[in-house]
């Protein structure tokens, strides 16, 4: 019989509490998604799972409660997915070409641009929000996709990391290439945009779970209902509850599963490439 | 095919370094030519000169009837092979080798040829759709070679491309090389800081040191003549004696041991150089020298002592039987070199 070594219980135990931990919320969630409002209010979070998937499901999806009708769950879905995608390319594309020109070409205070670049990550949106918000207004923005996206699409984060990167891929890489006749724009697509996949990869976790995640900013930027995305959608819905006569937490807690559910999607899909890239030594 | 010309070419890097002092040399048509030194001589900054890859402070470079100063490196029309081989990781060695031709614009048909062409040559047609991490050392360099056949390139560059592969495979390589080079017929300028290599590969030798051209010649003249005393001693393991001597009318003394005589009109100081194997025991020899230590190399054996003084290497064959302590030793004819005694150059 193999004996099982004290450290793995230990090491599974700590790790099967954490997930629990974890879990419950979601859990919690699910069960009151699934049991009629009415019950939720009498008794709050319980254990028994009701029948109302369903009914919620087809609410907080397709029902709109705004005076327009236009912030239906798929509506919010749809403006949260446009947000969440234009984020993390955007942001991927900006950050990778700031870096590609930041290491590769001999400008004038390069290594000073990197640093002011890199200061902003000291400046989170919160601070400039005011700032920010006059220019989109001036500029015709407010509601708009571009007016969403464009003004957060700079990012120190990936330019830092980006520049990390481009900076260990070797050198004779670079000048091979150069002898191959690739200039910088081929250089850019056909090796250095390849060589950084799993950087990309990451990226676009990291900035799709922020751009998703967003709430300050779509609430200021955005005030038709049409463009309403689902993490400031749910809180619309619990705000609502003044008005109806009982409050409809499942339906909002529907929604929360939903808006949960694109992310840990992305996760998984890109951690095997993720993975993959970590294991498989190309360099 | 081209034959390549420099004239004062010179580097000075931007902090001030002169790591090309300005060399002066011509490489014909087909030529093998291998630059060789110590690390830090400029070796890599020669070629990289010549690639278009570093450029060039002062002078005009050549290719062919073309001044290429200004040229880009993909229009020299050259091949360059690097020493950690710089194969593109993501991309199949089909594509490795085919990358400079589709940035050519050559249609694919032509482009596909010429990669079955190059990979028969080099043996690596069952590997074409492999990435370079699935390869071993040996074939990713010939992966390399491979990328720089097949553009049909009239200079090929190496860059030390023997350095990070073990010492067989080195040796086979070097073959593999020197024998696609002959039979490609194109000119070809090789870095390497192994004397080795340098010896067995080259057509010519450019020996540098310190970002001068020490000597260039061909293998035997760099080695049974050497221009200074740094190549006598960089060529050549083991390297060759250097001693302290005199020069009184025609005749050379180490010590109070006459090595031989001169026609040179030199008096005075001298370094006197004789190379290991030139010295070997004999009963009627005219040198004396006190063994302290033999080396077994298996086909050979190397004698340390030393002679006035100074120490010296003497190479035996295997079978030379030799004792310890005081041996006679003659010297072969023609065997012994002078020095300038300040300046280290040959006399
Ligand atoms: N970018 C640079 N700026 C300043 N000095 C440099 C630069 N590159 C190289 N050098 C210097 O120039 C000299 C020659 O360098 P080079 O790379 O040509 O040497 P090498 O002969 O190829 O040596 P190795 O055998 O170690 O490759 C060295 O002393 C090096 O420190
Ligand atoms: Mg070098």
């Amino acid at each position: 019989m193999k004996r099982i070594k004290l450290e793995t219980i230990l090491d599974h135990t700590v790790l099967i509490i954490g997930s629990l931990i974890m879990i419950l919320p979601i859990v919690m969630l699910l069960q009151m998604a699934s049991t009629p409002d009415i019950e939720t209010i009498k008794n709050g979070p319980g254990l028994v799972f009701g029948d109302q998937i369903p009914v919620n499901f087809e609410k907080a999806m397709f029902q709109a409660d705004g005076f327009s009708g236009a912030n239906t769950g798929v509506r919010m879905l749809y403006n949260s997915m446009i947000l969440g995608f234009g984020f993390a390319f955007g942001k991927i594309i900006v950050g990778m070409m700031a870096a590609y020109a930041i290491v590769y070409f001999r400008l004038p205070f390069a290594t000073m641009a990197f640093w002011i670049i890199f200061t902003t990550l000291l400046l989170p949106l919160e601070v400039r929000i005011l700032p920010s918000y006059e220019i989109v207004q001036k500029l015709g923005m407010l509601n708009t996709y571009q007016g969403l996206i464009i003004p957060l699409i700079a990012s120190a984060t990936a330019t830092f990391f980006f520049r990390q990167f481009f900076r260990s891929v070797p050198e004779e890489l670079v000048e091979a290439a150069r002898i191959d006749g690739a200039g910088p724009i081929k250089f850019f697509i056909d090796i250095l945009v390849p060589l950084s996949r799993t950087m990309i990869a990451a990226m676009f976790i990291i900035m799709f779970v922020y751009g998703w995640n967003q709430y300050l900013w779509p609430t200021m930027i955005t005030t038709e209902e049409d463009m309403f995305t689902l993490v400031r959608g749910i809180k619309q819905i619990t705000q609502s509850i003044d008005n109806t006569n009982v409050p409809e937490y499942g339906r909002a807690n529907l929604l929360a599963i939903i808006a949960i559910l694109p992310p840990v999607l992305i996760v998984i899909f890109f951690q095997s490439w993720f993975v993959k890239g970590l294991t498989e030594s190309d360099k | 095919m081209a034959q390549v010309t420099l004239d004062n070419v010179r580097k000075v890097y931007p902090n001030g370094f002169e790591a090309v002092k300005p060399a002066s040399y011509n490489i014909a048509d087909g030529e093998f030519v291998v630059l060789v030194g110590p690390s830090g001589c400029g070796k890599s900054t020669m070629l990289r000169m010549i690639a278009g890859l570093e450029d060039i402070s002062d002078g005009a470079l050549k290719i062919g009837d073309r001044q290429v100063n200004k040229v880009d490196p993909a229009d020299r029309d050259i091949a360059m092979v690097f020493q950690n081989y710089a194969l593109y990781p993501h991309m199949t060695v089909r594509k490795n080798i085919g990358y400079g031709l589709k940035n050519r614009k050559i249609d694919k048909s032509t482009i596909e040829a010429k990669v079955q062409e190059a990979a028969t040559m080099l043996n690596l047609t069952e590997y074409l759709d492999r990435k370079p991490s699935q390869l071993s050392g040996g074939q990713r360099q010939r992966v390399a070679m491979g990328r720089a056949i097949v553009r049909d390139p009239s200079l090929f560059l190496f860059d030390e491309p023997l350095s990070n592969l073990d010492a067989k495979l080195r040796n086979q390589m070097r073959i593999e090389i020197k024998a696609l080079q002959r039979r490609l017929g194109v000119t070809s300028i090789y870095v390497t800081h192994d004397q080795i290599e340098a010896m067995t590969m080259a057509d010519r030798i450019i020996v540098m040191n310190g970002g001068i051209i020490e000597q260039i010649g061909t293998p035997a003249e760099v080695y049974h003549s050497p221009a200074s005393t740094f190549v006598a001693s960089f060529m050549g393991a083991p390297p060759m004696n250097l001693l302290e001597g005199r020069v009184d009318g025609g005749m050379i003394r180490v010590g109070d041991t006459v090595v031989g005589n001169t026609t040179l009109a030199v008096t005075g100081p001298v370094t006197v150089g004789i190379r290991p194997e030139d010295l070997e025991p004999s009963v009627g020899g005219q040198l004396r020298i006190d063994v302290s230590i033999i080396e077994e190399l298996g086909a050979h054996r190397l004698v340390h002592g030393h002679i006035a003084g100074q120490a010296l290497t003497m190479q035996i064959g295997k079978d030379t039987a030799i004792g310890d302590g005081p041996i006679p030793v003659a010297i072969k004819n023609n065997a012994v070199s002078l020095f300038d005694h300040q300046t280290g150059n040959r006399l």
